[in-house]
């Protein structure tokens, strides 16, 4: 397949998490960024990956992105659309699902993310819009996958708040709370991959994109980076993966109107 | 026994100053139109329970009937935050609101606890979560046969549920397709509850046997308001209307725009401007 010299990061970050996903997958899939990876991969590499969107849609496969995580699209495709509580308790609770893909709006090098508010919780100076189903996918779920756009006020020391639970302060901390699943697995930026170390459990970069420099991966990051001793480079998208997200996107912006959600 | 009433009628009998109401709605069948009713009669001090407080929510918080929100998302669904529930939250406009955050799970087995006639809903949840320690409804309870400690919350009883669904048969029996949410549990576990419907059928001696229904005496009333989930959107009937979510973060930047954009459209209007409103979607 031959491969192709002009993508964005975005596209790239977007394929990159497509190929972490395979075809035996059970995905709980966030809106935005993780939606667009999960159906690339849908499209691509893993054309049987079941995905399930918290409104109850199991088995989903949506002709364009979801503006929201309960558009008709998801359920007229789906295998079955189930309630919300059956969703929460059989499904995620259940343990059935093998992968949660949530995005960040704060981020640190552990995996805690924090979506709930900028600043104090009784008195805060953003206030986000907050969880949803977030809390219970970072910890019933059998491992979490997460992605967003690096920048430092997005990849902190320290988050505001702990919405969901990564691996806490690192090391065994989830064994600690009784937590018996993996938690983040995987960070996919727009500029790397990064897994947790398996002692410290920190964040530390396993592949740069192609023509990423490890100045510019520290420079929109708000912590430390660590380097694995071996950094890859990330493939660059093919040309099925890239042609694949663009009519994905195309068909998404005619279907919404020309206008697309976050 | 379901009655069919007028809109007007419903809201008046069924929601009180000082009640805790769900308009519930997960993206799909949000009802919009009973919604602008209550703001249109002016309730005060209301408690609302909502999954995922959107619009609606942001216009009555907004208009100043709410004193309390419970919840576990709220924001505009793929466009961003709710501006009218942040400017209470954050400056106390028009007036300071209560809030109690919870996480989806959570909430989705509080209804399921108050349908089910549970004090609290117990379930394996918010292990190292931020929301225990500023929620105190957030507590444990240790499993008596295997000695695990999972998390319990109270059940969410309402005063009244409010629900959009496709259909009513003659009766007052409820048929919701698509995208079901947690409108079951919501209606279950309420003492009253009103739904507003698309289309109002004879009967249901032609459907599936394992449709969502609701038995007539589930229902307190039952309003016929086509659209009236819009711009949300209602499974078979309309798609969902996403140029108004974008519109609505413009509108609810702005506390001016925002007063002048519910005057023309909500307190200048009535319930059958929806059916208009929904054309061509």
């Amino acid at each position: 397949m031959a491969t192709i010299t002009d993508f964005t990061p975005n596209e790239m970050m977007t394929i990159a998490a497509s190929r972490a996903l395979s075809n035996d997958d059970v995905c709980f899939v966030g809106i935005g960024a993780p939606s667009a990876a999960c159906n690339v991969a849908r499209l691509t590499h893993a054309p049987d990956i079941t995905l399930i969107y918290e409104s109850g849609t199991i088995g989903t496969a949506p002709n364009v992105l979801p503006l929201s995580i309960g558009d008709g699209e998801l359920c007229e495709t789906a295998l079955t659309t189930v309630s919300v509580p059956e969703m929460f308790r059989y499904w995620l609770q259940g343990g059935r699902i093998s992968i949660g893909f949530l995005g960040a709006a704060q981020l640190d090098r552990f995996g805690n993310i924090n979506t709930t508010v900028i600043g104090d919780y009784h008195k805060p100076k953003v206030r986000l819009p907050g969880g949803g189903g977030a809390p219970e996918i970072a910890t019933s779920c059998k491992e979490v996958f997460i992605t967003m756009k690096q920048a430092t006020r997005g990849m902190v020391e320290t988050i505001d708040f702990y919405t969901s639970f990564g691996h806490g302060d690192g090391g065994d901390h989830r064994q600690r709370l009784g937590i018996t699943t993996k938690g983040p697995t995987l960070l996919i930026t727009d500029l790397a991959l990064w897994k947790p170390d398996p002692e410290t459990k920190e964040f530390t970069v396993i592949s740069m994109h192609p023509g990423v420099t490890r100045e510019q991966v520290q420079d929109t990051c708000g912590w430390k980076v660590r380097f694995s001793e071996r950094v890859e480079e990330t493939p660059p998208p093919t040309e099925l993966e890239l042609t694949t997200l663009r009519e994905l996107q195309a068909r998404t912006e005619r279907a919404h109107g020309g206008k697309k959600g976050r | 026994m379901a009655k069919f009433q007028s809109l007007q009628e419903a809201v008046r009998d069924n929601l009180r100053d000082g009640d805790i109401v769900a308009f519930e709605g997960f993206t799909h069948l949000i009802p919009h139109a009973a919604a602008h009713e209550a703001i249109r009669q002016g309730r005060k001090d209301l408690t609302l329970i909502r999954m995922t407080p959107d619009i609606i929510y942001d216009q009555m918080i907004g208009m100043g009937l709410v004193k309390k929100v419970v919840f576990s998302y709220a924001g505009n669904p793929g466009v961003g935050l709710l501006r009218r529930m942040r400017d209470a939250i954050e400056n106390g406009w028009p007036r300071a609101i209560e809030t109690v955050e919870h996480s989806h799970a959570a909430m989705a087995n509080a209804y399921e606890a108050g349908a089910s006639g549970l004090p609290c809903a117990v379930f394996r949840g918010y292990r190292g979560a931020g929301l225990k320690d500023v929620n105190p409804e957030i507590r444990s309870v240790t499993c008596p046969f295997t000695g695990e400690e999972l998390a319990a919350v109270p059940a969410h009883r309402p005063d009244v549920a409010f629900i959009h669904a496709q259909k009513a048969s003659s009766r007052g029996d409820v048929l919701i397709e698509g995208i079901i949410g947690v409108q079951k549990e919501a209606v279950l576990a309420s003492k009253r509850a009103v739904v507003t419907v698309e289309e109002i059928v004879n009967d249901f001696d032609d459907l599936h046997p394992n449709l969502c229904v609701l038995p007539h005496w589930t229902i307190t009333s039952i309003v016929h308001v086509p659209g009236g989930a819009h711009p949300s959107y209602t499974h078979g009937y309309y798609e969902r209307d996403n140029a108004a979510y974008l519109e609505w973060d413009k509108v609810s930047a702005d506390r001016d725009l925002f007063m002048q954009w519910m005057k023309t459209n909500v307190l200048e209007a009535g319930p059958e401007a929806f059916a208009e409103r929904v054309k061509g979607l």
